[in-house]
C-alpha cells in the first residue's frame, strides 16, 4: 500500500497539471446565486443549441467568499466575462472607476432604448449613475438587472383568526394593539432577521423616510442634519416602543434571516418582516402556511409608506473581455421575456423584465404590485458610510436588549459620523 | 477489612468516572444522531417532527446528494487533495522537524522560530497576494496549485507537533543506528519515523480534517466545477436565501464519514505506539 | 537535542552541514513562496488606505496602526477572544485531560469513548450551531419553551434562571465559549492521549510496586512527563480559540451588538463589509503580534515551570 500510494498520487497530480484547454469563445459567468444555478445551466444549454455559443455559469458560495473571489480576481486581472458585484453602490462605483466594468449605456439606448424599456425602472436605476453623482463616476448604466425584490411585512392568517384580528394593521398604533391581543393569547408578535445588520438597516431606513422624508434623510447622510435630531430619536424610539410592548420575539437580535424565516414558517410569530424571496423559503419549509403580504404599518398616517426594493441581483460586463457584442447578445437574451418567465417560475423570484409579470405565480404578484413604491439606498444620491450604518444598527440592537437609550445611541452614532466626515475631508 | 474498603472505593470511583464518561459521550453522540436522522427527512418535517427516528425514511436524499448534488465528483477531488497534501506534509514536516530536533546547523533556531511565528500569525488578507501569485505562476485553477497551498497551510503546525514529540523521544535507538553506519536520512526513515508513529497519527488526523474541511482557498483558486472539493457541495445546499436542510444533512453525513474513518484507522497507531513502546522499553 | 549537544561541534564538516540543510529545504521553499511572500505583501498593504479594489492606493504610513490603537471595538473583540481562550484553557483542557487519562487506563468501552470524543471536532459548525441554538433557544411555542435548556429549567421550577441565553449580554459570550470548548476538547484529547501513550508503562509498574497511590503517580510521574505536551496543547488552544469565528457566526449571526465580536469577524468586516482592506491588513498584523506575544509569554512561563 505504501508503495502504491505515491504512484497513484503522481498520476493524479499529472492529470491535474495538464493545462486546461480554455475555449476562447466560451462566455464565462461568475455568480453566487445557489438557488439559480440549475435554472441558469439549463438556459445556457438552450442558448448553445440556439446559437452555438457556449456559456458557462460558475457558482461560488457563500456570498462573502464570492465577494472575496471577485476582489482577488480583480487584483490578479483574472475577472470573467460577466460577474456580479455584491454590497452597496459604492463598491460598484469602485469597480467602475478602476476600469473593471464596462459602460453599457449605448447598448441600453440602442433602437429607441428598446432594451432599457423592458426593465422595471427602479431595477435598472440601481446600476445607473446620474450626472454629477456623489461617487464621481461617469454617468451611465453599468449593470443588467436579473430580477427584482422588495421587502415588506407578512402576517400569518391562522394566528390572525385565532386572535380575532380581521384586517392587517395600517398604522403603527394599530400594529401595537394587534400585538397586545396576540400576546394575551401567548402568541409572539413580530420576527425578522435582526441578527443581520442590513435587515435592521432596511427596517429603520424605511421608517426614517416615513417620519422625516427623503430630503432630511439625505441631509443627514451629507452631514447637515445631526443624528441627535428629534426625528432620528423618533426612529430609534420605535425599537424601544416595540421592546416595551413585547412585540419582538425573544432572541431577535441574534437571529439570522434563515432562523427568522423558520420561526414564521412554523407559526411562532404572527408578523414577519422579510423580502420577496421568502415565498420560496416558506413554501419549502411549510407548504401549508397561510400568510399574506402587507405594507409595514405607517408611523405618520399622512405619509404613504415606501419600502426597500429594486434589483435583486445584477450582472456587469468585464471591461477587458473580448468580443463584447457576443456577451451583450447573451445578456439581452437572458433578460428577454421567455427566459425571465422561466427563471421566475423555476426560482420564484420576481423577474426584472416587466413583460414577464403576466405569467408569474400569484403570491409573487402581491409583492410585484408594490414595486412602484420601492426605494433603495442604491437609488439615493447619497449613501451613509458603512461604518456609521453598522454603528447605527448595532445601536438599535442595544436598544432592543435594553442596554442603551435612543438618545445615547444617537449621540454615539453622531460622534462616529463626525469622525468619519473629518477623515473623508482629509 | 482494609482490602474490602479499598475495593469499595475503587467501585465508587469507577462508577463515577463511567457516569461522567457516558454523559460526555452522549453530548458528543447526540448531534451526530440528529444529523443522521435529519438527513432522512424532508424539509417540511425536519423541524416539526420531534421523534428521534422519523416515520418514513428518505434514503433518497443520499442518492440525490451523490448524483444531483455532484457529491460523487467532489468526493473524488477531496480525496485527491487531502491524500496528496497530507502525504506531502508528513514527509516535508517530519524531515524539517527531525532536523530541528536532532541535527545541528547555523540558523536552526531562526528557521524554527520562523515556522512557529507563521503558525501563530494568521493572514486573513493573504488571499489577494496569493491569488495574484498563483495566476502569475499559472497555477490558478489547477489541482497542483491548490495542493501546494494546502501543504503550506498544514506545514508549520505539523513541524511544531512533530518536533515536540521528537524532542520527547529517547535517542538511544538512533545512536545505535548511527554506530551501525546508517545515514542520517536512513535514521530518519527507519528509526525516527516508526518511533514517532503516535505523533504522525496525530498530525495525519489534524491535517486530514483541516484540508477536508477547507473551502475558502478552494473557492478562490479553483474555477471549474470538476476540480471542486466536497465543501463546495455543502455550501450550495446552504444557499443565500433558503437552506435545504435534509440534503445539507445528507451531504454533511457523507462528508463526515471519511474523516471519522481516517480517525478510527489512525487512532489505532496512537494506541499501538503504547503497547510496542511498552514491550520495547 | 541531547545527541547533538554530546557531539563536538567542530566535527560537523561542510558536507554534513549541507546535508542538514537539505532536511529543511522543502519546507523552507514552500513556506517562502506561500507564506513569507504574502506576509510582506500584507505588511506593505497595511501602510495604505486602500479599499481592496481601486488601482490607486493612498500611502498613510502607520496611520492604520494608530487608528487600531484607538479602535475600542477592536480591543473589545480581542478581549472577547481572550475570554473564550481563558475558558478553553481551563475548562476545555481540564476536560480533555480527564478524559484522556480515563481512556489511557484499562477501562471498559474505551474504544467507544475514543471514537465518540473525536466527533465534535469532526462535526460541521452548521450542525453544531443548529443544535446549540436549539438547546439555548428562548423561543416559545404553545406556552412551552422550545429551547431544551429553558425547558428543563421550567420542569425543575427554576424560572428565575431562564433567560435568552444567546441574546443576553451577560450569558452570550460564555455560552459561545462553552460550546467552543465542547467542540474543541476532542483535539486536546487526542494529543494528550498520544502523549500519555509515550510514557513508559514500566515507570507506573515500578511506582505501584513501591506502593504509590494513583494520585501520587499522577503527580510525580504522569504530569511531569507530560509538561511539553501540555505546553503544546495550551499553545494550540490559544491559537485555535483566539481565531474562533465560524462558530460565532453560526451561533449569533453578525453578533449581539458588539458583545460577541472577535478579532477575525472584525478583520473580515473591514476587508469586505466596510471596504477597508489596508486597515484589515493592519488589524491582521496586530492580531498576529498579539498571538506571538501571548505564546511567547506562555513559552517563557513553561520554561520556568520545567526548571523548577
Amino acid at each position: 500500500m505504501k508503495r502504491i500510494l505515491p504512484v497513484v498520487l503522481a498520476v493524479f497530480l499529472l492529470a491535474g497539471c495538464s493545462p486546461l484547454i480554455e475555449q476562447k469563445d466560451t462566455i464565462t459567468i461568475w455568480h453566487w446565486m445557489t438557488d439559480r444555478q440549475d435554472a441558469f445551466t439549463r438556459l445556457a444549454q438552450q442558448y448553445e443549441q440556439k446559437t452555438g455559443v457556449k456559456v458557462r455559469f460558475e457558482l461560488y458560495a457563500p456570498s462573502d467568499i464570492y465577494s472575496r473571489k471577485i476582489v482577488a480576481a480583480a487584483q490578479a486581472r483574472a475577472l470573467p466575462d460577466i460577474f456580479g458585484i455584491l454590497g452597496e453602490k459604492k463598491r460598484l462605483a469602485l469597480f467602475v472607476e478602476s476600469g473593471f466594468v464596462a459602460d453599457l449605456t449605448d447598448e441600453f439606448e440602442k433602437n429607441d432604448a428598446l432594451w432599457e424599456k423592458s426593465f422595471f425602472e427602479k431595477a435598472l436605476n440601481v446600476n445607473r449613475f446620474e450626472p454629477d453623482n456623489a461617487y464621481k463616476v461617469k454617468p451611465g448604466i453599468y449593470g443588467v438587472p436579473l430580477d427584482v425584490t422588495n421587502i415588506q411585512m407578512l402576517y400569518n392568517e391562522e394566528l390572525f383568526v385565532k386572535a380575532g384580528i380581521k384586517e392587517p394593521p395600517e398604522t403603527f398604533d394599530q400594529f401595537l394593539e394587534n400585538i397586545a391581543v396576540l400576546n394575551r393569547l401567548g402568541i409572539d408578535g413580530f420576527v425578522s432577521g435582526w441578527g443581520e445588520n442590513w435587515m435592521i438597516d432596511c427596517f429603520s431606513s424605511i421608517y426614517a423616510l416615513n417620519i422625516m422624508g427623503e430630503e432630511k434623510v439625505m441631509a443627514t447622510y451629507r452631514g447637515e442634519v445631526s443624528y441627535t435630531d428629534e426625528d432620528w430619536i423618533k426612529v430609534l424610539s420605535l425599537f424601544k416602543t416595540m421592546r416595551d410592548h413585547k412585540a419582538l420575539v425573544p432572541g431577535i437580535v441574534t437571529k439570522g434571516n434563515k432562523y427568522a424565516e423558520q420561526d414564521f414558517a412554523l407559526g411562532r410569530a404572527a408578523f414577519a418582516f422579510n423580502g420577496s424571496w421568502c415565498v420560496n423559503v416558506y413554501d419549502k419549509m411549510n407548504p401549508a402556511l397561510q400568510y399574506k403580504v402587507m405594507l409595514p404599518p405607517r408611523v405618520d398616517p399622512d405619509v404613504p409608506m415606501q419600502i426597500w426594493g429594486g434589483a435583486g441581483s445584477s450582472f456587469v460586463v468585464n471591461q477587458t473581455a473580448g468580443n463584447r457584442q457576443r456577451i451583450i447578445d447573451f445578456l439581452k437574451w437572458l433578460t428577454g421575456k421567455e427566459q425571465q418567465v422561466f427563471l421566475s417560475q423555476e426560482t420564484k423570484n420576481l423577474p426584472s423584465n416587466r413583460e414577464a409579470l403576466s405569467e408569474i405565480p400569484d403570491v409573487l404578484l402581491q409583492f410585484a404590485k408594490a414595486m412602484d413604491i420601492t426605494t433603495h439606498p442604491s437609488l439615493w444620491p447619497y449613501n451613509e458610510s458603512p461604518l456609521v450604518t453598522e454603528a447605527f444598527c448595532k445601536g438599535i440592537q442595544a436598544i432592543i436588549i435594553g442596554e442603551a437609550t435612543p438618545e445615547k445611541v444617537a449621540t454615539d452614532v453622531q460622534r462616529l459620523k463626525e469622525r468619519e466626515m473629518k477623515r473623508e475631508r482629509q | 477489612m482494609a482490602v474490602s474498603n479499598y475495593k469499595w472505593i475503587r467501585v465508587v470511583q469507577s462508577v463515577f468516572s463511567h457516569v461522567f464518561l457516558i454523559f460526555v459521550a452522549l453530548t458528543c453522540l447526540f448531534p451526530l444522531l440528529w444529523m443522521l436522522r435529519s438527513s432522512l427527512m424532508t424539509n417540511e418535517t425536519i423541524f416539526i417532527d420531534k421523534a428521534l427516528i422519523p416515520q418514513t425514511l428518505h434514503f433518497n436524499n443520499f442518492y440525490l446528494a451523490w448524483t444531483q448534488g455532484k457529491f460523487g465528483v467532489y468526493f473524488l477531488n477531496s480525496i485527491i487533495y487531502t491524500a496528496s497534501a497530507v502525504f506531502a506534509i508528513i514527509v516535508i514536516a517530519s524531515l524539517a522537524a527531525y532536523a530541528f530536533s536532532r541535527l545541528q546547523f547555523p540558523g536552526k533556531n531562526f528557521f524554527f522560530y520562523l515556522f512557529l511565528a507563521a503558525m501563530m500569525i494568521p493572514l486573513p488578507g493573504s488571499f489577494v497576494p496569493l491569488v495574484v501569485l498563483m495566476n502569475k505562476l499559472h497555477l490558478a485553477n489547477t489541482r497542483i496549485g491548490y495542493i501546494l497551498c494546502m501543504i503550506n497551510v498544514g506545514l508549520s503546525l505539523s513541524i511544531y507537533i512533530l518536533k515536540t514529540f521528537f524532542d520527547k523521544m529517547p535517542s538511544a535507538l538512533e545512536d545505535a543506528a548511527r554506530i551501525d553506519g546508517c545515514s542520517k536520512l536512513g535514521i530518519w526513515f527507519h528509526v525516527a519515523l516508526p518511533l514517532a508513529r503516535p505523533a504522525i497519527a496525530v498530525v495525519v488526523i489534524f491535517n486530514t480534517l483541516n484540508i477536508w474541511n477547507e473551502y475558502i482557498l478552494a473557492t478562490l483558486l479553483l474555477n471549474h466545477e470538476h476540480l471542486m472539493p466536497l465543501q463546495r457541495g455543502l455550501m450550495v445546499y446552504q444557499g443565500a436565501y433558503s437552506v435545504d436542510y435534509p440534503m445539507l444533512m445528507a451531504g454533511l453525513s457523507i462528508t463526515a464519514a471519511p474523516v471519522v474513518l481516517v480517525y478510527l484507522f489512525m487512532q489505532k497507531h496512537i494506541i499501538k505506539g503504547l503497547s510496542e513502546g511498552a514491550t520495547a522499553g | 537535542m541531547r545527541v547533538a549537544s554530546v557531539k563536538n561541534p567542530s566535527a560537523v564538516n561542510i558536507k554534513d552541514l549541507f546535508g542538514n540543510y537539505l532536511f529543511i529545504l522543502p519546507a523552507v521553499l514552500i513556506f517562502s513562496l506561500f507564506y513569507v511572500y504574502p506576509f510582506f505583501e500584507i505588511f506593505y498593504l497595511s501602510l495604505y488606505e486602500w479599499n481592496g479594489i481601486s488601482t490607486t492606493r493612498h500611502f498613510i504610513g502607520l496611520g492604520n496602526f494608530f487608528e487600531i490603537m484607538q479602535d475600542k471595538v477592536w480591543w473589545m473583540s480581542v478581549w472577547h477572544a481572550a475570554y473564550i481562550t481563558l475558558i478553553a484553557l481551563t475548562f476545555q483542557n481540564a476536560l480533555a485531560f480527564a478524559l484522556a487519562l480515563s481512556c489511557d487506563r484499562d477501562i471498559r468501552m474505551r474504544r467507544f469513548y475514543r471514537f465518540v470524543f473525536y466527533l465534535p471536532p469532526v462535526l460541521s459548525e452548521v450542525v453544531v450551531g443548529l443544535i446549540w441554538r436549539w438547546i439555548l433557544s428562548a423561543s416559545m411555542q404553545g406556552g412551552e419553551p422550545v429551547g431544551l435548556l429553558n425547558y428543563f429549567l421550567t420542569k425543575a421550577h427554576l424560572y428565575h434562571l431562564m433567560r435568552d441565553w444567546l441574546s443576553d449580554p451577560r450569558t452570550a459570550l460564555t455560552s459561545i465559549a462553552i460550546v467552543h470548548s465542547w467542540k474543541g476538547f476532542g483535539w486536546g484529547f487526542i494529543i494528550l492521549l498520544a502523549g500519555l501513550q509515550t510514557i513508559d508503562r514500566q515507570l507506573y509498574e515500578a511506582a505501584r510496586v513501591d506502593g504509590a497511590s494513583s494520585l501520587s503517580i499522577l503527580k510525580n510521574i504522569t504530569i511531569p512527563m507530560m509538561v511539553p505536551v501540555f505546553i503544546m496543547v495550551m499553545i494550540l488552544t490559544i491559537l485555535g480559540s483566539m481565531q474562533v469565528f465560524v462558530l460565532v457566526l453560526s451561533m449569533v449571526g453578525q453578533g449581539l451588538v458588539y458583545h460577541t465580536e472577535v478579532p477575525v469577524t472584525r478583520i473580515l468586516d473591514s476587508m469586505i463589509g466596510t471596504s477597508r482592506f489596508g486597515y484589515a491588513c493592519a488589524q491582521g498584523i496586530v492580531f498576529g503580534g498579539i498571538l506571538v506575544v501571548g505564546s511567547f509569554i506562555l513559552h517563557k512561563f513553561s520554561k520556568k515551570v520545567r526548571q523548577e
